[in-house]
């Protein structure tokens, strides 16, 4: 019995990750901003899901606590403040590439093969029951940085960051079942502090340059 | 025999009326007055009855195209397992061999809109092409992932496999099952690649290439079209909703009945499905196609890298 429930689990989990993947190619397919922060926000939903779950088979309670911060943190309260960021800035749905989606997607298709390969041996050393699933933990935090370094605005950059994170966090409870509490509580307050500032730094640009175009920022001095 | 015979007949007769659920659906959402139910059936009697207008430069292909196009479409309805798997004409061809059934229906189709050679029919025959060669690797990948699942090619056998081992959650198939929909889209000229109702001849696809055709010719292509559409459902029922049809050894006339009321059932929610999509969906420049299906081939490749780290 116990067997056969913990086989269910493992499935509904490799589930959860496959839809993370899932999600994470949904964002650097997408052009608008809005829609980019609304994946955000079903990222964490199934992050929560997922932490769970692992908290639920593995009996850690701790797990539980960093799985309802999640779901504050990174399903209601950084997607309404980045919402009310764009809208403040007027910046809905500008979102230039800088290369074309169908290219983004194969660089993207190598970079899991890579992070599947990377993590196969790593994995085989882990006794999690959540070990296959690091993978695409991996998978999600190099797409993450591919979808940083092919946006140009400022916005979208922090918005691959964010996902970034989630990323690192499902790798964590997936290779160990989480991270020590304090460090968990230390990187969500960083998150939101990183999302306030960075809010103020997008204002800043804009003034500065009348656009949110990072490209700006590359030239040091005016000519 | 009788079951293979009896699934025939009612692919051919629950087509068109598969295709007018979508349209009613379709017309709800929107908030319009629905079309009754049976007007496919309607549209249908009104060109058998009518006399065909052939183009003077017409040649023999012209005219066999649409017999080709319905006969294709037929004999894919008889090999793919909608009600029951032991079909005598499932064993000859596999899903591979599917596939190149409904490319030879393309490919007749593409030449006898270029036969007459007009303007539009040869801009849609192109079209067509493109997207046909673009939308047939994505269904290919679709497949292999089922394929990897069950271990066997043929599409019966992989009904057989899913029915018969225990339930379970295979991640591979979500990534396959949104691919085999935008797939399904494209092919079917449906809204994000084409508009099936359009009247606009500059944005049409599957509507420019049978333009010139009348009468019982239009009405063969309008029954194949709206065949190639169940066709489709009905694969994306084998491979990812196999749940009541009947199986081998397990399929006397109660069986097939139930199995006969689980096919409408699912096509009754797909129909819905499909027109929500459709009504929430704006239309793709022609352009944008091809990303369109890169992303759906991109899909069901990482469904197959998934399966292959996951292991499950």
């Amino acid at each position: 019995m116990m067997m056969h429930q913990s086989h269910w689990i493992v499935e509904l989990l490799n589930l959860l990750a496959s839809i993370l993947l899932l999600i994470s190619f949904a964002m650097l397919s997408r052009r608008r901003t809005q829609r980019l922060i609304t994946l955000y926000a079903w990222q964490g939903l199934v992050l929560f899901a997922s932490t769970c779950l692992v908290a639920y088979s593995s009996g850690q309670k701790e797990l539980y606590y960093s799985a309802a911060l999640t779901l504050l943190l990174k399903v209601i309260v950084l997607p309404w403040v980045l919402y009310r960021l764009i809208r403040d800035l007027g910046a809905q749905w500008d979102n230039e590439l800088l290369v074309n989606i169908p290219t983004t997607m194969l660089v993207g298709l190598a970079l899991v093969i890579f992070a599947f390969g990377l993590a196969q041996p790593i994995s085989m050393m882990a006794n999690t029951i959540t070990r296959n699933t690091l993978g695409i933990a991996l998978a999600v935090i190099l797409l993450s940085f591919l979808m940083m370094i092919t946006r140009r605005k400022a916005v979208t950059q922090v918005i691959g960051f964010l996902a970034m994170e989630n990323g690192l966090f499902f790798a964590a409870t997936s290779a160990t079942y989480g991270m020590p509490m304090v460090i968990e509580l230390g990187i969500a307050l960083d998150l939101l502090v990183a999302v306030f500032i960075l809010g103020i730094f997008f204002f800043q640009i804009r003034e500065q340059f009348d656009s949110l175009d990072l490209h700006h920022l590359e030239s040091l001095k005016e000519d | 025999m009788v079951r293979q015979f009896g699934e025939v007949l009612l692919a051919i007769a629950l087509a068109p009326l598969f295709v007018g659920w979508i349209a009613q659906c379709r017309a709800w959402l929107q908030s319009r007055t629905a079309p009754p139910l049976t007007q496919p059936y309607r549209m249908l009697r009104k060109l058998f009855h009518k006399e065909v207008a052939l183009a003077a430069d017409a040649t023999r292909l012209f005219r066999i195209t649409p017999y080709v196009l319905f006969g294709s479409m037929v004999l894919a309805a008889a090999i793919i397992p909608s009600i029951a798997t032991d079909l005598p004409f499932a064993r000859v061809a596999d899903a591979i061999a599917l596939i190149g059934i409904f490319a030879t229906a393309r490919v007749f189709q593409s030449l006898a809109a270029m036969d007459i050679g007009t303007a539009f029919g040869s801009m849609g025959a192109r079209r067509e092409m493109m997207v046909g060669f673009l939308a047939e690797p994505a269904l290919l990948m679709v497949l292999f992932n089922a394929f990897l699942l069950s271990g066997s090619t043929a599409l019966p056998s992989l009904v057989e496999a899913y029915s018969s081992g225990p339930l379970s959650i295979n991640p591979s198939l979500t990534f396959a099952g949104i691919a085999f929909v935008m797939v399904l889209l494209a092919e079917n000229a449906r809204i994000p690649i084409d508009n099936p109702s359009t009247h606009l001849e500059l944005t049409m696809i599957h509507e420019a290439m049978v333009l010139e055709y009348s009468a019982r010719h239009l009405a063969l292509i309008e029954w194949a079209s709206s065949l190639k559409l169940f066709n489709y459902a009905c694969i994306g029922f084998a491979l990812f909703l196999p749940w009541g049809i009947a199986t081998h050894g397990a399929d006397g006339g109660w069986a097939l009945l139930l199995a006969a009321a689980a096919l409408v059932a699912k096509l009754i929610v797909s129909g819905a499905a499909l027109a929500l999509i459709e009504s929430l969906s704006a239309k793709l420049r022609i352009f944008r196609a091809p990303e369109f299906l890169a992303i759906a081939f991109l899909l069901a490749v990482l469904g197959l890298l998934v399966h292959l780290l996951l292991g499950s």
